[in-house]
């Protein structure tokens, strides 16, 4: 079932398109990462999302309905990229308040507040002032903020900036377990390492467009290039590499990586090999990082707008 | 609860919560009691004798100087020299010395007064009242006139102001008093607690909570909740005001001044050394007395809540405005001063002059009728403002600060979430007529 369903989806500020035409669905459950260069209509995405803009054009459905930013809101927790905490106050009390607003009951907010702070081993904080805490211990007090009322769609925008690894770590497990329980995330980021780590499922945006959504593994298909790595007991003259079957792009320290041609087949590189009896020690397919693709993709898109720039002015 | 209640709490409990809420709170009723005690225990007080040496060439001046408000004048023989009185004048008891040439009667000159300290002005007035008294009358002894005749004949007749409507005895002084301060009152809160919820917007932007706020409530909520939680504030402390200056002024007033002072204010009749502590008394007993206090108070509290509310909005959408860079404040909330500033000229006019037509349109346009209004009422209502100016001006207030709070919320929707950029006032007017 799709927690959230977004159908031609826009938002045009005076001078650019922020969001232009995007249609998407996140199944439940699922953590979905939203990724996009600096400037790609992310966050005036997640705005809409939240209730915190209203779309100029488009539908969204959330939960089987049509999105109602007033009610809606209880079950989504945003955590923007712009975050803070008020300074001043105490962090116990801090953590009590944005969970009221999320319309948690005193004692609702209460025991979901003990439940968190035992986990993350931080009740010494609760009399504390936040600005008494590291920017560190801030972020996990912000996270804890934003999944205290069980949101059904929890939308985290860059969550790992400003944590060390331990803490990094910490979040991370806590986002698995959260999607577990069947918690539906959504990671906007443009760290791609962490994206292979932790989505099932990616859109690309650039310029307000969709480029590209789907799941991780299905990418990662769809835009492999046929390379394979073969690793070799000894290496052979260049006199024995001679084939159409595939060419030779780098050599390595008893290996190649090689690229397929077509019409052959993975099986014509080994029996290449073993025709000629050099040993091969292992095989392996080299597919493309996210990273790989995502720029790939924006350079493609960069340089497709380039060409029909003069035509539209 | 309802969400926009959970903000006001917030926002109150944290300001009241603070030690600078506690000092203000106590130390404006403090400034008004010290502003009333200590100038009537100074006239009371100020019992010390002064005894002065007098030196009379001019043999006029003999006893004629009576020993009154602490001073007592003391005769030396004519032929004693002031250069040595002036050395040895305090180990014979004296705290200045006088000394009165033989001089002539048509153009008299040459008096001295000696003393080591800096002699205080009511010394140097009784002196030289005295000595022109002395003069007066030998003048007019010298063109054959009676002194004590004179003085029968001088009026001292005073009219009676009243105010049209009351068979009070009205005091223009008084309201001018009342007036002028309501005005400014009102004029300083509109500005301190405008500025505080701009700053509490600006805080909020800065330390970049606002986003993560509008996740969870409207805008208009988290804008409107701030305005009335500091709003109840402002209340809060006027209530603690009004009951502290009552409990000093029935109270703690009284123990301070000493029953003979009360009793001389209250039958007009005094000693000479507790004149002015009475009068002083009576003059306070009477601004009490003659203001409307019943129609004063409420209306106070109406326009400071509406003016409040009129400007609290746009110092709001300013604050929404903000950057890190805390000059730009200054540059954008410009526009809000402004008027208030112009209030506050209106009222200077207004004091002086209640029924002009500029305090008429000043008391009725909500950009200064809550600062003008002020200094109007104490004038009397019906007699200064009539009911349907007050009714107008309220009326227009209402209508202002729905207006105003309206344009707020839409500037101050989008600025929150504008980081990082310089914004103008220009730009932020066209997200008014934007359409979400």
């Amino acid at each position: 079932m799709n927690l959230l369903e977004v159908s031609h989806l826009k938002k045009y500020y005076e001078t650019h398109k922020a969001v232009d035409d995007i249609s998407f669905s996140i199944q439940q459950g699922s953590i979905f990462g939203l990724l996009g260069p600096n400037g790609a209509g992310k966050t005036t995405l997640l705005r809409m999302l939240t209730g915190i803009f209203y779309p100029d054009e488009g539908k969204i459905t959330f939960n089987g309905h049509p999105f109602d930013p007033e009610k809606d809101i209880q079950y989504i927790g945003y955590m923007p990229e712009e975050r803070g905490l008020y300074k001043k106050m105490m962090v116990g009390e801090q953590t009590l308040y944005l969970a009221q607003l999320k319309g948690l009951s005193k004692k609702e907010a209460t025991s979901s507040i003990k439940y968190w702070f035992d986990k993350f081993d931080i009740n010494s904080w609760y009399t504390k002032k936040v600005d008494e805490l590291s920017k560190g211990m801030q972020q996990k007090v912000q996270f804890i903020s934003t999944v205290l009322h069980k949101p059904k769609l929890l939308i985290l925008d860059e969550p790992f900036t400003g944590l060390d690894p331990i803490n990094s770590e910490m979040i991370k497990q806590e986002i698995f377990n959260l999607s577990k329980e069947g918690t539906t995330i959504i990671f906007s980021t443009h760290r791609m390492e962490q994206v292979e780590e932790i989505c099932d499922h990616i859109m690309l945006v650039n310029k307000g467009q969709k480029i590209l959504d789907g799941s991780v593994a299905g990418i990662k298909q769809e835009f492999k290039q046929g390379l394979f790595k073969v690793g070799l007991g000894t290496m052979p003259n260049p006199a024995q590499m001679a084939t159409w079957h595939f060419n030779i792009i780098e050599t390595h320290d008893k290996a190649f990586t090689v690229k397929l041609n077509e019409d052959s087949t993975t099986n014509d590189i080994l029996l290449h090999f073993i025709r000629q009896d050099i040993p091969v020690t292992y095989f392996e397919e080299i597919l493309p990082t996210i990273n790989e693709v995502f720029i790939k993709q924006v350079k493609q898109t960069e340089e497709a707008d380039l060409k029909t720039a003069p035509v539209l002015s | 609860m309802n969400k926009i209640l959970i903000i006001i709490k917030r926002e109150f409990l944290t300001r009241i919560r603070k030690k600078s809420f506690l000092v203000t709170t106590l130390l404006v009723p403090l400034a008004f009691a010290a502003m009333i005690i200590v100038p009537i225990l100074l006239a009371t007080g100020d019992n010390e004798k002064k005894r002065i040496a007098v030196i009379d060439q001019s043999g006029l001046f003999e006893n004629k100087f009576p020993d009154e408000k602490g001073i007592y004048f003391k005769y030396l023989p004519a032929n004693q020299s002031f250069d040595s009185l002036k050395a040895n004048y305090e180990s014979q008891g004296f705290q200045g010395v006088l000394f009165i040439p033989k001089f002539d009667l048509e153009r008299p000159s040459g008096f001295e007064f000696y003393s080591k300290g800096q002699a205080n002005i009511t010394l140097e007035h009784e002196i030289n009242k005295q000595i022109n008294d002395v003069i007066e009358n030998k003048r007019l002894a010298e063109q054959g006139l009676d002194p004590a005749k004179l003085k029968e004949l001088r009026s001292d007749a005073e009219v009676v102001f009243k105010n049209g409507k009351e068979d009070k005895k009205g005091s223009s002084l008084v309201a001018y008093g009342v007036g002028y301060a309501s005005g400014f009152i009102i004029y300083f809160v509109l500005l301190l607690f405008g500025t505080t919820v701009m700053r509490g917007v600006m805080e909020e932007k800065v330390n970049r909570i606002s986003e993560v706020m509008v996740s969870s409530v409207r805008p208009f909520q988290l804008m409107m909740g701030k305005i009335v939680g500091i709003g109840a504030v402002g209340l809060l402390q006027f209530l603690i005001w009004g009951v502290l200056i009552t409990v000093i002024y029935t109270i703690i007033i009284p123990l301070f001044i000493s029953p003979e002072v009360m009793q001389a204010a209250s039958q007009g009749t005094s000693t000479v050394d507790q004149a002015k502590a009475a009068e002083m008394v009576k003059n306070i007993s009477q601004v009490m007395g003659s203001i409307n206090w019943g129609l004063l108070i409420p209306c106070f509290f109406l326009y400071f809540l509406g003016g409040y509310l009129f400007y609290s909005s746009l110092y709001a959408a300013v604050g929404s405005l903000a950057n890190e860079d805390a000059t730009d404040i200054q540059q954008l909330s410009f526009p809000i001063t402004v008027p208030i500033i112009i209030g506050i000229m209106i009222m200077i006019k207004s004091v002086q002059n209640p029924e002009s037509s500029l305090a008429v349109w000043g008391s009725i346009i909500p950009f200064t009728s809550p600062i003008v209004m002020m200094t109007r009422l104490p004038y009397g209502v019906p007699g200064t403002v009539p009911y349907w100016q007050l009714g107008l001006s309220f009326i227009c207030l209402i209508g202002g600060f729905i207006l105003t709070t309206w344009l707020a919320g839409k500037i101050y929707r989008t600025g929150i979430l504008l980081y990082g950029k310089k914004i103008t006032l220009k730009e932020a007017m066209k997200w008014i007529v934007k359409r979400n």
